[in-house]
């Protein structure tokens, strides 16, 4: 099957021109560094069917970040039928250069200047065809966002690919030429093909620079966003989700326990307090996650994430992290992994490994589950959001904390030059598919290991079969009286022990757990929750699912990343001990005030 | 290799120490082979015109601007960058 490798700098559109072509849903955002691992599709041009790789961008073949290592290396070892290198139309003056150093690989090329749409806003001329001329390669024009040029884009493509020579591998050897040559080509292509109008009118992006990266008022404007976002989470979300578990329990009552009348009361109980319950809990999240993505869709592609890290750069050295490392702790909101992930365009392995170990502190869309479930449960509803919000400040000061304490042992020496792109808003296309991502991740970790670990402790809490469910005499009473005296001091009780500990592999088991521990679907749990716990024990339970190791995944991710066990063991027991004090701490202060 | 102290006729500056809102052209990039490689892909190259948009407080980064790219750059780096003396 023929190859078509995906290349470029950073943030110009690679992986949105591939989505378009390949129809796959790959993770698109307005940060240099979204993608940094392969990610490949097929999809049918002419008459075969052909593989297009997306890889990370890279400025340069020379970069040594983990990122750029991946990219370098895919070219290294795999026989490629045609490069089709991306280009920032708006950027031609520096992305060129790319373009010419990809030349010396000795692989056809098909060059396709993209954001087409905000070149001609900036009234910015090329002369393609020229240009194509003096490169000897052919070079369209498109915009991968909205569409504009695709069609003849594929055409080229299909046409050169049928006319391509077997495929190669690129002969890296040449790449590193003179540098000096490549400078005067690079200035002599762009002076007589392309046209920049000198700027008179302040940009819109300007315009919005002064008032977000304001020096006074930039970061209180950034954490009211944030209050504000979860404001909206709660009041659109909670009566979608309200809807839903209602849904469930009319079908629960009305189809699934008529369905299974007269069956063994074991299998009943399996069925309707195990799996219905417990993974209708968890799915009854569905329409707050998919809600909190749109959002987090909007700010990944804003162009706000460099503008954050220019914000907290200088704050950020001092803990030993640069401003890189608050962008991973947003995208972390959403799910630790690509943040973790992400980290790969750090090139020296201290602050990698100093960033990587306060990311799992982030607070994620797994953890926002339990969060807004407790808060909605125990809190008055105008509180609600703002105890929420006093988890992410929560979330925020445990990493900061575990960067001051560790930062000497993890140091570097890494500079920081980082783009700031235009401000930008997805379309309604990229939202949607943003969506449909995190909808179909959620189902399939809800089928299966949340599924298995439901059922799990529906066996745990059941068996013995026969006696009161989750009794003191079942193997879930017996195991969480093993945790008591770790659990006690800090306000937990038995039963959620048993919740916790399944939390370990991930958050979203923690509800379904409690679902099936009480015997109820998620309607009503909120009722027995509340009725067994005070608003100190909730919390401490909080602080606790904050900061313990927010799943396995996470835990995988850390080994692949770091290399190393040592450093995976000390980023999940660091952790764990973290979240016992303070949890400890707030919980007996709490106590000692009489709360 | 140019430096701003050897010379005794240009008085160089670097980009750290450029005014607000002044543009002044690059005359030399400092700094190791793989940091400088990535100055310059990033825009910033010998002959170009720059410019400093803001700095951040507490001694944070710079934006710059390159023609039609902005940059986020620390102080430190942008010691790197020696600018032609401005009339
Ligand atoms: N205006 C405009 N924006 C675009 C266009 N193509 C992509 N974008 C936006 O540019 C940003 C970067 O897009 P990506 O597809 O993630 O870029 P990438 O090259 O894959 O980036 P990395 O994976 O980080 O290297 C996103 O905000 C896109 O919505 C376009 O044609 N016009
Ligand atoms: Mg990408």
């Amino acid at each position: 099957m023929k190859r078509v490798a995906l290349l470029g700098m950073p943030n110009t559109g690679k992986s949105t021109f591939f989505n378009r072509l390949t129809g796959a849903a790959a993770k698109v955002g307005n940060w240099p560094g979204v993608t940094v691992d392969l990610l490949s599709a097929k999809v049918l041009l002419g008459a075969e069917m052909v593989e297009i790789v997306d890889l990370p961008g890279i400025y340069n073949l020379h970069g040594f970040a983990e990122d750029e290592r991946v990219a370098r290396r895919f070219l290294e070892e795999n026989a490629v039928d045609l490069l089709l290198v991306i280009v920032n139309a708006t950027q031609l003056d520096r992305q060129l250069a790319l373009v010419l150093q990809l030349q010396s690989l000795g692989l056809p090329i098909l060059v396709l200047l993209n954001m087409g749409d905000e070149a001609t806003r900036l009234g910015i001329q090329i002369d393609e065809s020229h240009l194509s001329a003096d490169l000897q390669i052919p070079v369209l024009t498109i915009s991968a966002k909205h569409g504009h040029g695709f069609g003849p884009a594929k055409t080229k493509l299909t046409e050169m690919l049928r006319s391509a020579e077997p495929a190669r591998k690129a002969s890296m050897t040449e790449v590193f030429a003179d540098d000096d040559a490549l400078e005067s080509r690079l200035d002599q292509l762009f002076e007589r093909n392309v046209n920049v109008p000198l700027t008179s009118s302040e940009r819109f992006s300007d315009r919005l620079d002064r008032i977000l990266l304001h020096p006074w008022f930039g970061l209180p404007m950034f954490f009211l966003a944030m209050l504000g976002m979860f404001e909206a989470v709660y009041t659109l979300g909670a009566p979608l989700q309200d809807a839903v578990a209602w849904l469930l329990e009319v079908v629960k009552a009305d189809a699934v326990t008529p369905a299974v009348i007269g069956w063994s009361p074991v299998l009943q109980s399996f069925l309707l307090d195990g799996l219905f319950d417990g993974v209708g809990t968890v799915l009854s999240f569905l329409p707050i996650i998919v809600l909190f993505f749109l959002f987090m869709a909007i700010v990944e592609d804003s162009g706000y994430l460099s503008r954050a890290a220019f914000l907290m750069d200088a704050f950020m050295s001092r803990l030993g992290l640069d401003g890189r490392a608050f962008v991973m702790q947003l995208m972390g909101f959403g799910c630790n992994v690509p943040a973790l992930m992400g980290t790969r365009v750090m090139r020296s392995r201290g602050l990698r490994l100093l960033t990587m170990l306060i990311i799992p502190f982030s607070l994620c869309s797994a953890r926002l589950q339990v969060f807004v479930f407790f808060t909605t449960a125990i809190f008055e509803p105008w509180a609600a959001p703002l105890v929420l919000f006093s988890l992410y400040v929560a979330s925020f000061l445990a990493a900061f904390m575990t960067a001051v304490i560790y930062r000497h042992r993890l140091t570097h020496a890494e500079p920081l030059l980082l783009e700031l792109p235009p401000y930008r808003f997805p379309t309604g296309a990229q939202m949607w598919l943003r969506g449909w991502r995190e909808v179909t991740h959620f189902l399939r970790e809800a089928s299966g290991f949340i599924l298995l670990g439901v059922v799990l402790v529906w066996f745990l809490t059941h068996y013995p079969f026969g006696i009161e469910p989750a009794s003191a005499e079942t193997l879930a009473g017996r195991m969480s009286a093993l945790f008591a005296p770790i659990f006690e001091p800090i306000g937990i009780d038995n039963l959620m022990t048993i919740a916790l500990i399944f939390g370990f592999v991930a958050k979203e088991i923690v509800l379904g757990a409690m679902a099936v521990i009480y015997g109820v679907g998620e309607g009503q749990l909120a009722g027995i929750v509340a009725g067994r716990t005070d608003w100190v024990q909730a919390y401490s339970f909080m602080l606790f699912v904050l900061i313990y190791t927010p799943c396995l995944s996470t835990v995988a991710v850390l080994k692949q990343e770091s290399k190393s066990w040592k450093f995976t063991a000390f980023a999940v027991g660091w952790p764990l001990f973290l979240a016992w004090s303070v949890s400890f701490i707030f919980y007996q202060g709490a106590r000692w005030l009489g709360l | 290799m140019f430096t701003s102290t050897g010379s005794v006729f240009t008085l160089s500056t670097t980009l750290n120490e450029l005014p607000l809102g002044q543009t002044a052209v690059i005359c030399a990039i400092g700094g190791d082979g793989e940091l400088r490689t990535r100055i310059q892909s990033m825009g910033l190259r010998v002959g170009r015109a720059v410019a400093v948009i803001r700095r951040s407080r507490f001694g944070g980064p710079l934006q710059v601007r390159i023609g039609t790219t902005d940059l986020l750059i620390r102080p430190q780096q942008a010691l790197l960058v020696e600018l032609e003396p401005l009339s």
